[in-house]
């Protein structure tokens, strides 16, 4: 058999490949060269090899902003899972309801995520902010600039009130998508209200929790504008999670190798999570 | 054992889903709902189960109102179309469901499921998880959770729609005899004709929220009351045509083609119900009449070909057995059996009854 040689397709690749060069692997490779290296400006640069990995791996700055942004992930996911899944369980199915509450869901999802900062900050201010101020009048003693404690809780609060919505979405797109003669079966069987929910609802939604789990995964753990806006990782360093310690690295100090190999790592473990997460899913698949 | 509906009606805003019915279902009896989509067939069996509650009407069951009763309460169970199981739990789990949170003991359970499952040739795929049984165990799946309560009412809503043919023939043939030794009654809900044949027992014909008859299907198929009962009760669709009789002569009023007939019945104008099998490209019977035809579509299923001609004004559709080849525009020659024709009168009711 003659195959045609036609090297003209080609010119149909070139325009993918011009594009993952800019927007991917061009400053990538920029970082991965900086990482091994050490610069004073003027464009000198020295080769310092694996030091910068090191340092960083090493380094208990590193290791205290890791736990921290596994601990809010944490949290997080901890919190607005359940509180996604109980929302969409009590929202309507049908009438004039199903609008309404959707698209009270959605406003927190399309405000600019700098808004979202600068809104809480204004709101939790504890002279002058709705929540601060009543939390105060109350009798607590709240002051998220200066307590960490404090800071944390409302910097929780906040993403919680940003994004559970998301997973109220997707439960709710789940919920819908159960046809209605599976309650039916479930109401003859005479199952009760938590078993209906543990083997019908529940193993039904798996496929868009498991998406939910991962966003809100990735999401949480690349944080910054809003934890930036309203807290600028204080008081001290105790709401810096990862990626505002790193800019504090690489703009605030200019320690470009150091922070470049962090950016690294910082991206491996992302990759890392994400790849566990997938395998588990498929894996999930691949039995049912 | 009988389930009893009185009057029963059901209004959704201004809409009647259904008309004032009054049905009653004796024990050990399967019976047909036969009406196509949106006839009222879903309805009748969740207010038989009691999963809807009537608008109007009763409901007895062995000489007792359970109006309003909830379904838990009531001894049922129900097949949908779609394969309703639960997803996480196992074939064994899914069939043991319903015994398991009626607080049957596990060795019971064991027993009862193990039979069922038998009954149903699962037995082979109990451990397995619904997803990874093809539609037919799936249903069986579900079939098997409905048959081990040994519930009083037993619903069935086009358990068979969803299934690629060759299953819903394995399955229909298989489901009469399930039923066979059970006190129980079967409500079986279809839009096919030849379901209800093949199930026998008795059949209700629906149309628009409206039982028009009920009796045993045989009965039904053969002796119509009416002419809607006639026409829902029909696959391919049945012929109609308007004729005059005087003496023993017949005659359509369309055309020229002419019949003696012995039904006894007055002269005048009557409407007449042909079934297109009854309708073929070669004699049949001793009194078949000829009509001709100009061909419009010609389909061949194998062992039967369905022909559609006009003739006049009029469009007919035959059923003949075997592969009849004929051609788009053809002129050709058809028979009818006069004997099998079904005379109903200007208010559509059946007169040449027996």
């Amino acid at each position: 058999m003659n195959k045609t040689i036609n090297q003209k397709a080609w010119y149909f690749v070139i325009p993918v490949f011009v594009l993952v060069a800019f927007n991917a692997a061009i400053p990538l490779m920029t970082v991965v060269n900086y990482s091994f290296q050490e610069t004073f400006g003027n464009n000198v640069f020295a080769w310092e090899g694996t030091r910068w990995f090191k340092q960083i791996l090493l380094s208990e700055r590193f290791h205290a902003s890791l736990g921290r942004q596994f601990a809010f992930t944490f949290i997080i996911l901890l919190i607005q899972i359940p509180l996604g899944i109980a929302i969409a369980l009590t929202m309507p199915k049908k009438g004039w309801g199903v609008p309404v509450c959707l698209i009270l869901m959605s406003m927190p999802l399309l405000i600019p995520w700098n808004v979202v900062g600068a809104m809480w900050n204004i709101f939790a201010l504890p002279d002058i902010g709705f929540l601060g101020h009543s939390l105060n009048a109350m009798g607590f003693d709240y002051n998220f600039t200066q307590q960490p404690g404090d800071a944390w809780f409302t910097t929780i609060l906040m993403d919680v009130w940003h994004w559970t919505s998301l997973v109220v979405l997707l439960s709710y797109a789940g919920l819908n998508s159960i046809q209605p003669a599976y309650y039916q079966a479930a109401e003859i069987d005479g199952a009760s209200r938590w078993a209906t929910f543990r083997y019908i609802e529940l193993p039904k939604m798996k496929k868009v929790l498991t998406l939910a789990i991962l966003l809100r995964f990735m999401d949480s753990f690349m944080i910054y504008t809003e934890p930036f806006v309203l807290t600028g990782g204080g008081p001290g360093n105790t709401t810096a999670f990862l990626s505002i310690d790193l800019v504090k690295m690489a703009l605030g100090q200019f320690d470009l190798g150091p922070a470049a190999a962090m950016s690294l790592i910082y991206f491996f473990i992302v990759l890392l999570v994400c790849w566990v997460f997938y395998n588990l899913m498929m894996k999930n698949e691949a039995q049912s | 054992m009988s389930l009893e509906l009185k009057n029963v009606e059901k209004k959704v805003g201004i809409d009647t889903h259904i008309h004032p019915t009054s049905l009653k279902l004796e024990k050990n009896t399967i019976n047909v709902l036969l009406g196509s989509t949106l006839a009222g067939k879903t309805t009748l069996m969740q207010i038989m189960a009691g999963l809807d509650k009537p608008t109007s009407g009763e409901i007895w069951f062995n000489d007792e109102n359970v109006t309003g009763m909830k379904v838990q309460k009531r001894n049922c169970s129900m097949v949908y179309q779609q394969f309703i199981n639960y997803p996480n739990y196992t074939v064994y789990e899914n069939i043991a469901s319903p015994l398991a949170i009626t607080g049957v003991k596990n060795d019971e359970i064991k027993l009862r499921v193990g039979k069922v499952a038998e009954l149903l040739k699962l037995s082979a795929m109990l451990n397995k998880k619904p997803d990874e049984l093809s539609g037919g165990q799936q249903q069986r799946t579900a079939l098997a959770r409905a048959l081990v309560k040994d519930s009083d009412l037993i619903l069935l809503d086009e358990p068979l729609a969803n299934l690629d043919f060759k299953l819903r023939e394995e399955l229909r043939e298989e489901l009469p005899k399930l039923f066979e030794d059970r006190d129980c009654i079967v409500v079986y809900a279809t839009t096919e004709p030849s379901d209800a044949l093949m199930i026998g027992g008795n059949t209700a014909t629906l149309l628009e929220g409206k039982v028009i008859q009920y009796g045993k299907t045989l009965e039904v198929y053969n002796r119509p009351e009416n002419l809607i009962s006639a026409k829902v009760f029909s696959d391919p669709p049945m012929n109609i045509a308007e004729i005059t009789k005087s003496g023993d002569n017949c005659k359509f009023t369309d055309n020229d083609v002419q019949w003696k007939s012995s039904a006894k019945i007055k002269d005048g104008t009557y409407k007449i119900g042909i079934r297109p099998h009854n309708i073929t490209t070669y004699k049949e019977g001793n009194n078949s009449v000829e009509i001709n035809g100009k061909v419009q579509i010609s389909e061949l299923s194998g062992s039967e070909s369905l022909i559609h001609f006009t003739n006049g004004s009029l469009n007919w559709v035959s059923l003949s057995n075997g592969t009849q080849q004929k051609n788009v525009g053809e002129d050709t020659k058809l028979y009818m059996n006069t004997d099998e024709f079904l005379y109903f009168d200007q208010n559509n009711r059946l007169v040449n009854n027996g």
